[in-house]
């Protein structure tokens, strides 16, 4: 058995992480043609596995894979107690985005979580159910929420165009990832102060559950000496 | 590791003590609407509870409690006063690594009464008392009412008072209101600089220049708000001293009686802390009355504030000394407010309790 690496399997996140790591000195590339998802490294012992960037957190949990190339953002809102069952090895430097919360830009009254907090009850009042926050991040907005002490919300799922839900009336403010805000502000949003959920980037993650015996941990060590170089 | 059999022939031990007190076995369905829950508890309860898909009937829950469903049937087709107990699973999610149990049996007793609400908190008490008596719990009890009536005699604004009952449960909140609305802290620099151009420009021209009006959340409400928070920097401070006596009152531990005298001498200042302290003081008596040693029963204002959501009134638990691993062993509370919310119009004051079996199961088994 060697060592298994998942790495997303498509785009810029993709050749992002092959650059990075061939500037450690271990090449990687995609065999056959391009649209075979298999590949190769040169000069470790390890086995490339091409996954969606979505489907790594998963298979980091259930140790099918050593160690994943993915967001954090995604493990943190994928895997319950996430550091009991990964490790972040090394921070990657690209795929940066924030998980933040966004509102209507002319509600020049909310600049705070306090304000949200208190706009959400008189919402609640006035309109009979609790202020809509469309996300896919779920997890991870409760959470944060939950620690700011701000009640009288309801996550609605956005999979997709979360930036337009407010003016489709079906939520009344967002939290999604963004990198520019140009969609923030193309759809009459801004973020709210304070409202940085998670500064997320790509990450190379350890699995915890992984079978480590039979020389994989010595790969492991013989890898990170050289990723560390 | 105590086998289900077991725990239930000790459930059903509790069931009968209940019955035989004279409640009416009651039973609930185990997957509840969901909206009703989350409306309730509020978003945190999708953390706790397990939620499933029904294409017909929207989301549902698996049971997390009985009281929401018990209150429901009693206010369809309840008379009055009514005492109901039940036995059943509900369902919990819990942290990865909390080794605690995500389904488990509870056991209740509920009591709708109008007539003598400090007497029927003391019947609930003291059953919960006798029938846990011999595993040597530790009771806890605490009163909702006296931090509520605390807030109400506040001298500020209604919207202020209403901030802080709102966030009674959520114990950080509360107190970084309480420290804006005492003027400990400085009204923050953002809020600062809206209040300066609205004062400037006027609040329709700041609205209007943020940007369009989307979304379902009006202009109007925009505008409403900032009247409010108008208003609110004109409203002077609430006084430093009243702040004090409410950090004294959230810190209140002592034995029941103590802590009323406690109490009664707060409101030579505060009378308008009368009327929860009389009954406080009706309790203690009405528990006494019901055989319970009040001398050295503990008082602590601020229990129940972090976990009993709906509790407004009388809340009491009962815990395994010297197990902090283990989670209560029976917890209860009065709950007038949620039967007003689900009763839609109407109410009746209620009071009860849940014990959890496997707990008492796994003591006795200590003790035997």
């Amino acid at each position: 058995m060697t060592l298994k690496l998942g790495v997303p399997s498509k785009g810029r996140l993709m050749e992002k992480t092959f650059d990075w790591f061939a500037d450690r000195g271990i090449d990687m590339r995609r065999s056959g043609s391009d649209r075979e998802y298999a590949a190769q490294v040169d000069g470790a012992d390890v086995d490339l596995v091409l996954l969606s960037a979505g489907e790594i957190p998963r298979e980091l949990q259930a140790g099918r894979i050593h160690l994943g190339v993915t967001g954090s953002d995604l493990v943190r809102e994928r895997i319950p107690a996430w550091q009991d069952v990964v490790r972040e090895l090394q921070p990657m430097g690209f795929g940066f985005a924030d998980l933040i919360i966004a509102v209507p830009a002319f509600w020049v009254d909310v600049n705070s979580l306090d304000d949200l907090d208190a706009a959400a009850a008189d919402f609640r009042r006035r309109h009979g159910h609790r202020l809509r926050i469309a996300t896919k991040y779920h997890r991870l907005v409760r959470e944060f929420l939950r620690d700011a002490g701000v009640a009288d919300y309801q996550l609605v799922d956005s999979q997709g165009a979360t930036e337009g839900t407010v003016k489709n009336l079906t939520a009344e403010a967002i939290a999604d990832i963004t990198s520019t805000g140009e969609t923030l502000r193309a759809n009459h949003l801004t973020i709210l102060p304070g409202g940085l959920i998670h500064r997320s980037q790509a990450v190379l993650f350890k699995s915890r559950t992984a079978d480590w015996s039979n020389g994989n941990k010595e790969i492991l060590e013989e890898l990170t000496d050289r990723l560390q170089g | 590791m105590t086998d289900k059999i077991t725990v239930r022939a000790e459930a059903e031990r509790l069931f009968a003590f209940f019955k035989a007190s004279g409640a009416m076995a009651i039973d609930a369905d185990l997957l509840q609407p969901a909206d009703t829950l989350l409306d309730l508890y509020g978003e945190d309860i999708r953390a706790r509870a397990y939620v499933t898909q029904d294409p017909n009937r929207g989301e549902m829950m698996l049971r997390p409690d009985f009281t929401v469903p018990v209150v429901q049937t009693h206010m369809e087709h309840g008379g009055e006063p009514a005492r109901y107990t039940y036995l059943g699973e509900v369902f919990r999610k819990q942290q990865a690594d909390s080794g605690r149990a995500t389904e488990y049996l509870q056991v209740g007793y509920e009591l709708f009464d109008r007539e003598d609400p400090e007497r029927a908190d003391a019947e609930v008490f003291s059953l919960f008392n006798e029938v846990l008596s011999p595993l040597g719990l530790r009771p806890a009890t605490g009163d909702i009412g006296i931090l509520k009536a605390a807030v109400e005699t506040l001298t500020t604004t209604e919207r202020r008072k209403g901030a802080l009952m709102r966030h009674i449960w959520r114990p950080r909140r509360f107190r970084a209101l309480l420290d804006r609305f005492t003027g400990r802290v400085d009204m923050d620099a953002a809020r600062k600089a809206l209040l300066d151009r609205v004062a400037k420009d006027g609040a329709e021209a700041v609205v209007q220049s943020g940007g369009p009006e989307i979304g379902l959340r009006s202009r109007e409400d925009v505008l409403a708000r900032i009247a409010h928070l108008q208003a609110d920097a004109a409203e002077p401070p609430i006084s430093r001293s009243e702040a004090e006596v409410l950090d004294v009152i959230l810190s209140l531990r002592e034995t029941l009686p103590n802590a009323h005298q406690h109490l009664r001498d707060i409101t030579v200042d505060l009378p308008g802390m009368a009327a929860s302290v009389d009954r406080m003081a009706r309790r203690m008596d009405a528990l006494a009355a019901a055989g319970i040693t009040v001398e050295d029963l503990p008082f602590e204002a601020s229990f129940g504030r972090t976990t009993l959501e709906y509790y407004d009134g009388f809340v009491f638990g009962f815990v395994a000394e010297g197990r902090p691993d283990l989670p209560p062993v029976a917890t209860g509370g009065r709950y007038d407010a949620l039967t007003r919310v689900l009763g839609r119009g109407q109410e009746i004051p209620a009071v009860g309790g849940v014990i959890r079996p496997e707990l008492v199961q796994q003591l006795r088994e200590g003790l035997a």
